[in-house]
């Protein structure tokens, strides 16, 4: 299905956010994650369902003033 | 000591972790400069670089107090998503709030500052909201549930000190009890002790010590930039004075015509 990954469309066979994570290659521990904007929290990815056209944010630590 | 939502804290500088030349110019300016809260931001990630975790890992190590913030968003509703967000990562209830409302003073918008601010107060979050000097927006945060303000004193990254020393002067007047911290538009150690002296509770800054020649030198410098001006209002400072007013006694004077 097409999805909107941190604004690039891509197409992903994943069904879930957590699958999605591993199918990507985010295999790191600190992301954050959001789907159509609201927060998913780490624990909920494995039963986040994911539809087309989702807009998902993946966001990591990074220097910030 | 500086007390920010319960924690108290031996520094009154607050450092972001922006713009530094490598790592560990940023550990090391941060070190030199005492400082118990750096300020860090969350941005998109990339598959294919492990930054953000190493960027992590470098932050902890410090063992320090954590302020993410919302840098960037331009909208009540994006500031609460990237708070909550923040929260899950970084795993603390404390969260500078940010809602830019223009792109080339980064003025803060105040009405979605408030807006965000009521949500994140009443789902947990201990807010540091950057604002501006606007009495009646600090009243307002505070309604929201704020009990740290965080007025600007200049456009952020500008250097230019101080606008308006007489706004400031009220603020802390009319907030005696509330937390203060200027956040934004410092460039300068000697802006710093000004703010200070008028009795603010800390300074928040990052381009004036991340952008300087050398970072770690700036640190200190501005580390006691902040002390002096705080021991400064609290020894109780003279007011400028009209005339001339000599300072060795005239008494016992001797006189030779």
């Amino acid at each position: 299905m097409e999805l909107t990954i941190n604004g690039d469309l891509c197409e992903a066979q994943a069904l879930t956010l957590a699958d999605l994570l591993l199918e990507r290659g985010y295999t790191a521990q600190c992301y954050a994650t959001a789907v159509n904007g609201d927060l998913v929290h780490a624990i909920d990815r494995s039963s986040c369902l994911l539809v087309a056209e989702d807009k998902i944010e993946i966001l990591m630590p990074m220097q910030g003033g | 000591m500086l007390n920010l939502y319960g924690v108290e804290l031996l520094s009154r500088l607050l450092l972001g972790t922006a713009q530094y030349p490598s790592p560990a110019i940023l550990c090391e300016a941060i070190t030199a400069a005492n400082a118990s809260v750096i300020t860090v931001s969350l941005r998109r990630a990339t598959a294919s670089t492990n930054a953000g975790a190493d960027f992590w890992t470098l932050i902890k190590s410090l063992g320090l107090y954590i302020l993410p913030n919302t840098a960037g968003c331009h909208s009540a509703k994006e500031a609460v998503t990237t708070a909550r967000m923040a929260r899950d990562v970084f795993g603390t209830n404390w969260i500078k709030l940010e809602v830019i409302g223009n792109h080339d003073t980064l003025q803060p918008d105040v009405f979605a500052l408030v807006e965000a601010a009521q949500i994140l107060c009443a789902d947990g979050f201990d807010v540091f909201p950057y604002t501006t000097d606007d009495l009646i927006v600090g009243e307002r945060l505070l309604d929201a549930g704020c009990k740290v303000l965080m007025p600007w004193c200049a456009p952020i990254g500008s250097a230019q000190g101080p606008q308006n020393i007489h706004a400031l002067r009220s603020y802390r007047g009319h907030f005696p009890d509330v937390s203060l911290i200027i956040d934004a538009g410092i460039g300068r150690p000697s802006h710093a002790t000004q703010i200070m002296e008028l009795g603010f509770d800390g300074v928040l800054l990052n381009t004036a010590v991340a952008g300087a020649n050398d970072p770690v030198g700036m640190a200190v410098a501005f580390a006691k930039a902040v002390e002096a001006g705080h021991q400064g209002f609290l020894s109780g400072m003279l007011e400028p004075r009209d005339f001339a007013v000599p300072s060795t006694p005239i008494i016992g004077k001797a006189v030779f015509s």
